[in-house]
Order: structure tokens, then C-alpha cells, then sequence
């Protein structure tokens, strides 16, 4: 099996979980002796590209590649798997209409060329360098690159790079990729999967951007299987993108063991000083709820004394929220880490007595599942996908900041409890492996390509 | 001759109610949850069950005998939440073919923990069945039938209880049946009924499984079943949920009728009769000695402790409730000790049970919590009220300490 994946990020440059779950499902496939051909977006080094976190692997090494020519990269783990960067400036430009425009016109070449690999190549080519010469024409005419253009910028390179590749099926994660599936399905006529880690419902509430979820409904649609990661995600795909329910399958999420099954037990007992130290580690933003999270903590509190709150994560929200916890009294006993990486993240876990994740939308969520490998007690929100696949752990609705005060509460002052939690939940989530989940999408390719 | 001697569980919890560790309220049980429980579970299963073996009771004339473990517990929710119940249990215990069996008035663990409390609490259930039926339980069965050797010499040593009912474990029987009457080590009086659990479960359990090869479980069938008994057994020992009738086996599978039929049908071989407990003991001789160093109840395929004391969580929450049993008892505050007694009713610590939790299975059944987790966190903080209401006792108006009595 060949897969032409198609992603957006990949570690160790991630800014949130759609790095870790591609890194972890293509370690997975690989071992499965699937093949793989992953490709993400290659900034060059640009200090305009705050706007958007999109980073590869080989950034931080010296660019030789001509922009427009692919560059490929080998990761020692990932035998069959092949990193394909894109050199695509991030002020690239080129507009969606013009972009739909090209496609057509190729497509309308396609019936008549029997080798596409001969024949449809110098046609995208050709189109390519127009849109090279395009961007260049309209990059001088107005700066402030969004992301729209970009992401039908990494469409067309991955036209470009998909028509050299020999592959059964393509697997687009996320959105900022659907466009591509869309196109690379479109030339060469393999099927499309694409995989739904978050809708634009779980990141912007009602007030969604509308040319996100076009895009997203688009990718949907022309979809043959669409993978979701919960069946809470499964449900707003059906409801809100008006998808037939028998072309969604739900596929979970696993977590990478950390080291050799080692594990970091009683890891806070009699060491530390007697302070608690209750975390929450994600991006600080309206769909990871932390400002629910601040209002247990005031709760908290009026309880105990001896604890304190760590945030670790940046976010849109950062600000707000450490002008809340000052409002409310409580700035001293909150902690904000900004975003952690690697070995920060292992010792904030080590550290920490439980790991609460209050998210007001989840479409998954692997960070629990990160904590509980760490040995650390779990407090998750209703609303996330992973309360679907977790048992031995705490759930609270997230606007139930009473309920979740009472179990932050229970978990600091009642020392069973926390031993239970961290007995079975740690022996719980060995069994969600990400091979269980490259298995299921291996399944999902079979079943398409059966039915062609 | 086989007598079949049929022993009936009757009981449900207190429920508690929501309570956070903000909550000071010393009202700690869902009377919402427990009434409506209690109704429903009255209308499905005690009430025609009770109308039931009335009537076969009446229709045999005599020939069919029952008997029921009713716990203190029960008999307070049929009191305040369904009387109309209690007349049904007045009248079967009129028809003199009935008999009552002691046990814990809470259906505790006590006797795990306190030696005390548990006899404490077996003295007020005896005088309660003593006031409802005239009668003095001679038969006595523990929470979930838990025993051990132990516990045989503690219910000798009251001097009242002639037999004890438990478990017929494979484990404690080795290649004997569970069909004769047999004794504790170093008892000469003391007798024990053990449970024939096959056919006990033929009927609780497996009663309406299609997957079963002898579904579908007719009375025929089954008396064929008890004849079989007859020249290598003297009794058997059918113990079971009363909630078998109506509840885990819903009165569509034919449970109500199976039961009208089955005494019938029994008692068409010339060899079978009906026992109540007290009626086995006094004609049958204890056969052998059965040695139970470890203990045993009837919970689950491991026949231990391991669903009331599986976790840390349980063991915790159990041993925090008995730490605070001379506290409690040294307020003399009547209202306190039955709160503190309520909590020590088994289900709170079976509803902490991880055992099963990610499969969901039987423990689930009138568990009113989501997880084992929830029910730890809302005992713990009741508990934490509850020691609280008491040490505030000691303190007089102005806030100083009264001198505790010892």
C-alpha cells in the first residue's frame, strides 16, 4: 500500500496536536510496511511568517533547493516513509479562483492523455511556472499574505510533486490540505481520504469563517472515506457538512509510549515541597476553555491554599487570561510557562498532580493521553472526542466550574483516589497505540480501493 | 429426598445525593432517587413477586415454603416510600410458611472492620424483624454472604443463630456437593447452608439467555433438575436477588409464570418438599466439616472480596469509616449514627468498583453514578461533612471544646 499523504506540520516544529498525531500515525503505518509519502508546506526562512505556524523539517537547515523543486528527506525511523517539503514562499499568492480555474483546464486535458506521468507533466509545468510568475506579478502588488492563498499554493506544489509519485490512495489532514486531496485526486485520479482532526465548529464556535468551512464541506464532499477522530467530530461532520453518515468512519487517536514502557511512578511523593501543582497545558485559546479553567481554580482556592495553577501554552487568549487571574485575585497562584517543547513538557508533567483539559470543543485531544503515559491523574471535559475512548479518568462538563472544583478538590485532598487514577490509567492508555490506528486507516484504503 | 429451601435477598441503598465539597448540608441521601427507585423496583418486582408465592402458598396449601433476608435498610424505604409492600410481607409472613433470616441492619461490611458495630447492628435488625413478624431469626447470612471460619465463631459466640447461610464455592466444597447440610471447623452446633449456585443461577442469571442450550427454562425442566438430586443430596439450596423476579429478569421472559409453575411441578415427585432454613437444620445432620481459613462471598466468578475492596479507593474509603466509629459513637447523637451507619451500607463501596468499569456489566445496575471515580469523590466528601458535624458536637456555643466523655 502507497499512501500520498498530505499534512500541514510534523515534529519536532509543531504548534499543536496535527504534528504529533501525523508523527505518530506515519511511525505506525511505516512499521505496518505501508509506504508513505508525506508532504508539508517548506517555509524559507522569512521573518514575515508570524501570521502562520507552518514549519518543516529541514528549516533549520541551509535552503539549497531551487524554489518550485522538491526536496526529500529520509528519517532514519521511518523507513518507507519519504518527507516531500514544499519550497513555497510564505507570501505566496495565487488566488483560489484562478487556481480552480487551472484545475479545470487540466482536467479537461486528462481523457486525452494515457500516460500521465509523459504527458499531463509539461502541462503543470507550464502552469506552475505561470503561477510562479503570477505570485512574483501579484507579490509586488500587495503584501499581507494570507492564508487562503497559501494553501492553494501548497496544492499546486503538491500537483506538481503527486504526478511524479506512484501511489494507490491520498490521506489530507485537515483543511489547510483539502484543497490539495481535492486536486491531487483530480489529476491523477487515486482516491481521496482525508482525515478530520477539528472542524472550524471546534475552533470558532458558531461564529466560523466561512471560507474555512466551504473549503472543509468542499474537502468533505469530494471525499470517497472521510476519517474523523471521535465520533463527537463524526456528529458535527454529518450534522453541520451535510455528509451521508456510511462515508465516515471513526479512527482514534493514540499516544506514542515515551522511552521503553519507563515510567515516572510516585514521582511527587515525599519529594517536593507540599504544594499541589495542577496543569493545563495547551494552546490558551476560546476552544481549549481556559478561562474555565481559572474559575475552578478561584474555586479551588476558597478550599485549600497549598496548590497552584500552571498554564503551559500560548495563544490568542493569553492576555485576557492573565489579566482574569489578576481580576480575580488569584494571579499569584497561576502560572504561565508560554509553549513548551520536549523536555519542558516531560518535567511540567513530572511535576504536576493532575492534568486537566476543560476544552469547550475537542475533537480528540492526545494530550491526555500524553499525561496518563506520564503517571499524572486526568481531568477532561465532556466535550472532547477522547472521553470517548477514556474510562479511568475524571470528566466534567466544561462549564460545570463547580464540578470541576469539587474534582480538583477530591484528587488533591483524597490521596486513593489519585493512586487509582494513576493505576489504571496508566494501564489503560498502553492500549491505545497508534498502530491500532494506521491498522484502521489500512482498512479504510482497502475498503475504497475494493470498491473501484 | 430433596428439600428445596428457597432464600430471597431483599435490599436497596441509600442513595446519596450530590455533594460536592462545598456542600455543609447535613442531608446527605437522594430522597428523590430512593423513592422513585424504590417505587419502581416495588411495582416490577416486590409486589407481584409477593402476590406471586401468596397465592402458591395458598394454592399448595402449606406445601410450598419461602423465606427472605430483609435488610433494615429496606424495611425503612418500604416504610416511607411504599407501605403498600409491607402489608403484602405481613401477610406472607401470616401464612406461617415463611421464614425471616438475621442479618446486618445496614447490610454492612462491619464485621470486617468492627466486631462491635457488626453485632450491634445484627442485634438491631433481629429486633426489628421481631417487631414487624414475631419472629427470631435461628438463621443468620452476612452482607453478600462473606464468611470465613472467623465469622462462624463470632455468630456462635451470640448464642442465638443455629446455621449460617454462604456460598457454595468450589474452592471451600473441593469434589462435595453443596446438596447436604455441613458445619464449621470445631463447632458442634453451628450448621451451614451453602448455596447450590448452578441451579441458583440457572434461574438468576441464565433464566433468559438465548445463548444458553437449555433456553428455554421451563418449570418441567427444571424439576427434572431437582429429582435428579434425590438419593445423593438432602436439600437444595436455591439463594438469590429477590430482583431476579421482575428485574434482572424482566416479567417478559416468562419469570413470573416459570415461578407460579415450578413448586407445582417440584412437588409432583413423591421425594421433593419445601424448607424454609430453620426446617433443613432441624431435619438434617451436618455431613462434614467445611474449612474456610480465607473469606468467601457469592460476588462475581471470583467468589471474594475483590469487588467491595478491589482498589485503593474502596479500601480507603472503607477504612475512613470505620476510623471514625468511637468519634461518632462517643456524641451519643442519635441522628449522626445513623448517617455514619447508612454510609457503611455495602453498595457505596461497590459502586467504586474498577474491576469491570471499562466493560460495563452487572455492577452498573442502580449505580447512580457515571464512574467508580464520581461515587469515591461524593462518599469522601460526606464523609468529610460527617466528621466535621461530629467533632463540632464537642463544641459548645461559645465555641469552646466540651470535655469529651471517654
Amino acid at each position: 500500500m502507497k499512501v500520498f499523504m498530505l499534512g500541514w506540520e510534523f515534529p519536532p516544529y509543531i504548534s499543536g496536536g496535527l504534528g504529533t498525531a501525523c508523527h505518530g500515525l506515519t511511525k505506525a503505518m511505516n512499521d505496518l510496511g505501508m509506504e508513505v509519502t508525506f508532504v508539508v508546506p517548506k517555509p524559507i526562512e522569512s521573518n514575515l511568517s508570524a501570521h502562520v505556524k507552518m514549519l518543516s523539517p529541514l528549516q533549520c537547515r541551509p535552503l539549497d533547493s531551487v524554489p518550485g523543486k522538491k526536496a526529500t528527506t529520509e528519517l532514519p525511523d521511518l523507513k518507507n516513509v519519504t518527507i516531500k517539503t514544499i519550497g513555497s514562499p510564505l507570501e505566496a499568492y495565487t488566488t483560489p479562483q484562478y487556481y480552480e480555474q487551472k484545475i479545470e483546464e487540466l482536467l479537461k486535458q486528462r481523457p486525452n492523455i494515457s500516460d500521465p506521468s509523459d504527458d499531463i507533466e509539461p502541462a503543470v509545468e507550464k502552469w506552475l511556472r505561470e503561477t510562479d510568475e503570477q505570485i512574483e506579478h501579484i507579490a509586488h502588488e500587495h503584501y499581507g499574505g494570507d492564508m487562503y492563498s497559501e494553501v492553494h499554493r501548497y496544492a499546486a506544489s503538491a500537483v506538481r510533486l503527486a504526478i511524479r509519485e506512484n501511489f494507490d490512495v491520498i490521506h489530507a489532514h485537515d483543511w489547510m490540505t483539502y484543497p490539495a486531496g481535492i486536486a491531487v485526486a483530480s489529476v491523477t485520479g487515486k482516491p481521496l481520504v482525508i482525515h478530520v482532526h477539528s472542524t472550524e465548529f471546534d475552533r470558532s464556535g458558531e461564529h466560523i469563517n466561512q471560507m474555512i468551512y466551504d473549503i472543509e464541506r468542499r474537502g468533505m464532499h469530494a471525499a470517497s472515506k472521510i476519517i474523523a477522530v471521535s465520533y463527537l467530530t463524526r456528529n458535527i461532520i454529518i450534522t453541520r457538512y451535510g455528509v451521508l453518515g456510511e462515508k465516515v468512519e471513526v479512527v482514534y487517536n493514540g499516544v506514542e509510549q515515551n522511552g521503553d514502557g519507563r515510567t515516572l511512578p510516585f514521582n511527587k511523593i515525599g519529594i517536593q515541597s507540599d504544594e499541589k501543582i495542577v496543569l493545563f497545558l495547551g494552546r490558551i485559546t476560546m476552544q481549549k476553555g481556559p478561562e474555565y479553567f481559572l474559575m475552578a481554580a478561584r474555586k479551588v482556592l476558597e478550599e485549600m491554599d497549598n496548590v497552584k495553577f500552571v498554564m503551559a501554552g500560548t495563544g490568542d487568549m493569553m492576555h485576557r487570561i492573565i489579566e482574569m487571574a489578576a481580576q480575580m485575585g488569584i494571579g499569584h497562584k497561576v502560572l504561565f510557562t508560554g509553549f513548551l517543547r520536549g523536555k519542558d513538557v516531560e518535567k511540567i508533567y513530572q511535576m504536576a498532580d493532575l492534568y486537566v483539559m476543560p476544552s469547550v470543543s475537542e475533537p480528540f485531544g492526545i494530550a491526555p493521553l500524553e499525561a496518563l503515559n506520564y503517571d499524572i491523574p486526568v481531568l477532561i471535559s465532556k466535550q472532547s472526542g477522547v472521553a470517548e475512548v477514556l474510562t479511568h479518568v475524571l470528566k466534567v462538563d466544561f462549564w460545570d466550574v463547580n464540578e470541576m472544583a469539587n474534582k480538583i478538590i477530591a484528587v488533591l485532598k483524597y490521596p486513593p483516589l489519585q493512586l487509582t487514577l494513576r493505576e489504571h490509567g496508566n494501564f489503560e492508555v498502553r492500549r491505545l497505540r497508534w498502530s491500532g490506528a494506521a491498522e484502521k486507516c489500512g482498512k479504510v484504503y482497502q475498503s475504497i480501493l475494493q470498491k473501484n | 429426598m430433596s428439600s428445596v429451601c428457597f432464600y430471597f435477598q431483599v435490599h436497596q441503598p441509600f442513595r446519596l445525593r450530590h455533594y460536592t465539597v462545598f456542600d455543609r448540608s447535613p442531608r446527605y441521601f437522594d430522597e428523590f432517587k430512593n423513592a422513585s427507585i424504590c417505587r419502581k423496583v416495588a411495582n416490577k418486582c416486590y409486589l407481584p413477586s409477593n402476590r406471586l408465592l401468596l397465592d402458591v402458598i395458598r394454592r399448595l396449601e402449606g406445601r410450598f415454603k419461602i423465606s427472605y433476608s430483609l435488610t433494615g435498610v429496606i424495611l425503612e424505604q418500604f416504610k416511607k416510600y411504599c407501605p403498600e409492600v409491607m402489608s403484602t410481607f405481613d401477610a406472607l409472613a401470616e401464612t406461617g410458611c415463611v421464614e425471616f433470616i438475621g442479618e446486618t441492619y445496614y447490610h454492612s461490611l462491619s464485621f470486617l472492620y468492627s466486631p462491635d458495630e457488626f453485632i450491634a447492628q445484627i442485634n438491631k435488625h433481629t429486633e426489628l424483624i421481631q417487631q414487624l413478624y414475631g419472629q427470631t431469626p435461628r438463621v443468620f447470612r452476612n452482607t453478600e454472604l462473606i464468611y470465613s471460619n472467623s465469622l462462624a465463631e463470632t455468630i456462635e459466640k451470640m448464642g442465638r443463630f443455629d446455621a449460617i447461610i454462604t456460598e457454595g464455592a468450589d474452592h471451600i466444597l473441593g469434589n462435595r456437593s453443596s446438596n447436604f447440610v455441613y458445619r464449621p471447623p470445631n463447632s458442634e452446633h453451628m450448621k451451614l447452608l451453602l448455596k447450590n449456585y448452578s441451579l441458583s443461577d440457572d434461574i438468576a442469571f441464565r433464566f433468559s439467555n438465548r445463548g444458553w442450550q437449555e433456553f428455554p427454562l421451563t418449570a418441567e425442566k427444571f424439576a427434572k433438575w431437582i429429582n435428579r438430586v434425590n438419593g445423593n443430596g438432602h436439600c437444595v439450596n436455591l439463594f438469590m436477588d429477590y430482583e431476579t423476579f421482575g428485574e434482572h429478569q424482566w416479567e417478559d421472559t416468562g419469570i413470573f409464570s416459570f415461578m407460579s409453575h415450578l413448586p407445582q411441578e417440584i412437588l409432583k415427585h413423591p421425594d421433593n418438599c419445601f424448607m424454609t432454613p430453620s426446617e433443613i437444620i432441624d431435619s438434617y445432620d451436618a455431613v462434614d466439616v467445611v474449612d474456610v481459613p480465607h473469606i468467601i462471598s457469592w460476588a462475581d466468578i471470583e467468589r471474594d472480596l475483590s469487588a467491595w475492596l478491589g482498589n485503593p479507593m474502596q479500601s480507603g474509603a472503607l477504612h475512613d469509616v470505620y476510623k471514625i466509629e468511637k468519634l461518632v459513637k462517643q456524641t451519643q447523637n442519635e441522628e449522626l449514627l445513623a448517617d455514619w451507619r447508612q454510609l457503611q451500607t455495602s453498595d457505596h463501596f461497590y459502586y467504586m468498583c474498577t474491576k469491570y468499569f471499562a466493560d460495563g456489566d452487572v455492577h452498573k445496575y442502580f449505580n447512580p453514578y457515571e464512574s467508580p471515580y464520581d461515587s469515591y469523590i461524593n462518599f469522601m466528601n460526606v464523609l468529610s461533612n460527617l466528621k466535621e458535624r461530629c467533632s463540632e458536637s464537642f463544641v459548645n456555643h461559645n465555641g469552646q471544646p466540651l470535655r469529651k466523655s471517654s
